[in-house]
């Protein structure tokens, strides 16, 4: 099967107000891989998710999916041809309870989860239906944060920091999830602090240092490399 | 009949009076509450739009001969379009900036706007007659109801409890509720959200001009009409708390009452006593009766 990329990022120039925060960011995601971007706090990672999701003040460079060029779309155009984003505070609404929460993207394509999928993948939604979204502890709220976008028939889901914060038992259904959505065909990108999570989903991983990215490290080359790893990461 | 020493023709005389002011208040302050959740605007146009909303109607009438009934549909419509008009033009270039910009660019609008019809119509009102459907009354035997006041009270009541059932209870309020959360990531959820701002914006315009015709008949039309009312809707809309829904209805059928039986019982608070109220809430609860504070 040839690999085309589904994602491919060029030359990426990203600001938040008067600040700089990407510098030429450069990397592919090809369709049905998981791929991680690694690095330490600060050096661009959720930045990247959220300049190819639109959600940065300013951005310049290329972001092609599919075949179309993202970097001058509103962020509602972009996430109607098949891109998803999963913040990293999760982005429950208050205001809203979980079946409208996990209701509200609306669906931009055909070949997304059915509601039974999602309960099928996270049951525990299905008995707090009615509860404010905000009620949810952090797990379920990360599990409806990820469940609601998993309706949309998105194809690359943007995930940022799936596991941060829960604990290892979540973490671990977070995991089998990710693997699952793999099997299924979905494409994802993830950003990760944990780099031992990382290397239990992901097919490769791009590391980042201030606004670039630097190096690549395939999952299966990540043993040899571990050294190199911590070093990148400050662990 | 006397109650409390106050007879009671006097007594319902005067809460329905405050029945109907309330009526007023709620459809406006519902406009200001919807505007603001979402815009983050203080609409301070508000009253000149709800005044539009009257001139509307009795343009219909004079230039092109539509009634009553006919003008409580398109008058909202009409007086919305500008409303969005003036959102795309003006109020989108200020969203990144202060609430104080909003607030003094709809005040600045609101003088011009008033200024132009009061130099046009003067300040003595101009009648528009009831419609003929709502003539007369009802003799409830405690009151004489007259029958327009009674279709006020219930137009209102109505136009407000489906305002709310649609942003509390269906899925296009959802949007609108988690937009005025985090309006970013609705958008990135593909909700075209400045579209949705605009239509919002249009909508508790809408909500204005209808009051304005409900207004038109009981109050006459005048070019200040709304100046004197807003300033009382912005004191129930700070009792009920910014951009709560249920609390701007509730708040101004309430204050509306409160305003009536004032006059019954000590007459020379009845100016005052929405003030007094406000000023009591905001020493309690600065974020009125259900607001939440943010």
């Amino acid at each position: 099967m040839p690999e085309t990329a589904l994602l491919s990022v060029a030359d990426l120039n990203a600001w938040y107000g008067e600040s700089h925060i990407l510098h030429g960011a450069q990397f592919e995601v090809r369709r049905g891989e998981v791929v991680t971007l690694l690095g330490r706090n600060g050096v661009g990672k959720t930045t990247t998710l959220k300049a190819i999701m639109g959600m940065v003040a300013r951005r310049e460079g290329s972001i092609r999916f599919d075949g179309t060029q993202l970097v001058a779309l509103p962020s509602d155009r972009i996430a109607r041809l098949g891109v998803a984003f999963c913040p990293e505070e999760r982005g429950i609404f208050a205001s809203l309870d979980v079946r409208e929460n996990l209701l509200l993207p609306p669906v931009v394509r055909a070949g997304g989860l059915s509601l039974a999928q999602v309960f099928d993948l996270f049951p525990n939604l299905k008995e707090r239906l009615a509860s404010q979204g905000t009620k949810l502890s952090g797990g379920e709220q990360q599990m409806l944060a990820i469940g609601r976008i998993l309706r949309t028939g998105a194809r690359l889901l943007l995930l940022d920091e799936p596991t941060e914060g829960l604990a290892p038992v979540i973490v671990q259904q977070i995991g089998r999830t990710i693997s699952r959505l793999k099997a299924e065909g979905f494409t994802i990108l993830l950003v990760e602090q944990n780099f031992r999570f990382a290397s239990r989903v992901a097919d490769r991983h791009y590391v980042m240092e201030s606004g670039r990215v630097v190096d690549m490290i395939p999952n299966s080359e990540l043993e040899s490399n571990l050294e190199k790893v911590h070093e990148y990461l400050g662990v | 009949m006397e109650i409390f020493g106050i007879p009671t023709q006097a007594l319902f005389g005067q809460l329905l009076i405050g029945l109907i002011n309330g009526s007023f208040y709620a459809l406006l302050s519902l406009g200001l509450a919807v505007i603001f959740g979402l815009l983050n605007i203080i609409n301070f146009t508000h009253g000149a739009q709800y005044m539009m909303g009257a001139f509307c109607a009795y343009f219909l009438l004079t230039k092109l001969g539509i009634g009553y009934w006919w003008a409580l549909a398109v008058t909202p419509l009409a007086v919305g379009i500008i409303g969005m008009v003036i959102e795309r033009l003006m109020l989108a270039r200020l969203y990144k900036l202060d609430h104080l910009y909003g607030l003094l660019l709809t005040f600045g609008l609101a003088l011009i706007i008033q200024g132009l019809f009061r130099n046009e119509y003067g300040t003595s009102g101009i009648p528009y007659a009831l419609p003929q459907e709502l003539a007369g009354g009802h003799n409830l035997g405690f009151m004489f109801l007259p029958n327009y006041r009674a279709w006020v009270i219930l137009a209102s009541i109505v136009v407000c409890l489906a305002t709310w059932f649609m942003i509390e209870k269906t899925r296009l309020g959802a949007y609108l509720r988690a937009a005025t959360e985090n309006p970013q990531l609705v958008q990135a959820f593909g909700i075209n959200v400045p579209r949705m701002i605009t239509l919002t914006y249009g909508f508790g315009v809408a909500l204005a001009a209808f009051a304005g015709v409900m207004a038109a008949p009981i109050y006459q039309v005048n070019p200040l009409m709304g100046a004197d009312l807003i300033i009382v809707v912005f004191a129930v809309v700070v009792i009920g708390g910014m951009g709560s829904i249920m609390g701007s209805i509730v708040t101004g059928f309430a204050l509306g009452l409160i305003e009536g039986l004032t006059k019954v019982f000590y007459p020379e608070a009845s100016n005052t006593v929405i003030f007094i109220i406000m000023a009591i809430v905001l020493m309690i609860k600065p974020a009125g009766l259900f607001g939440t504070q943010r």
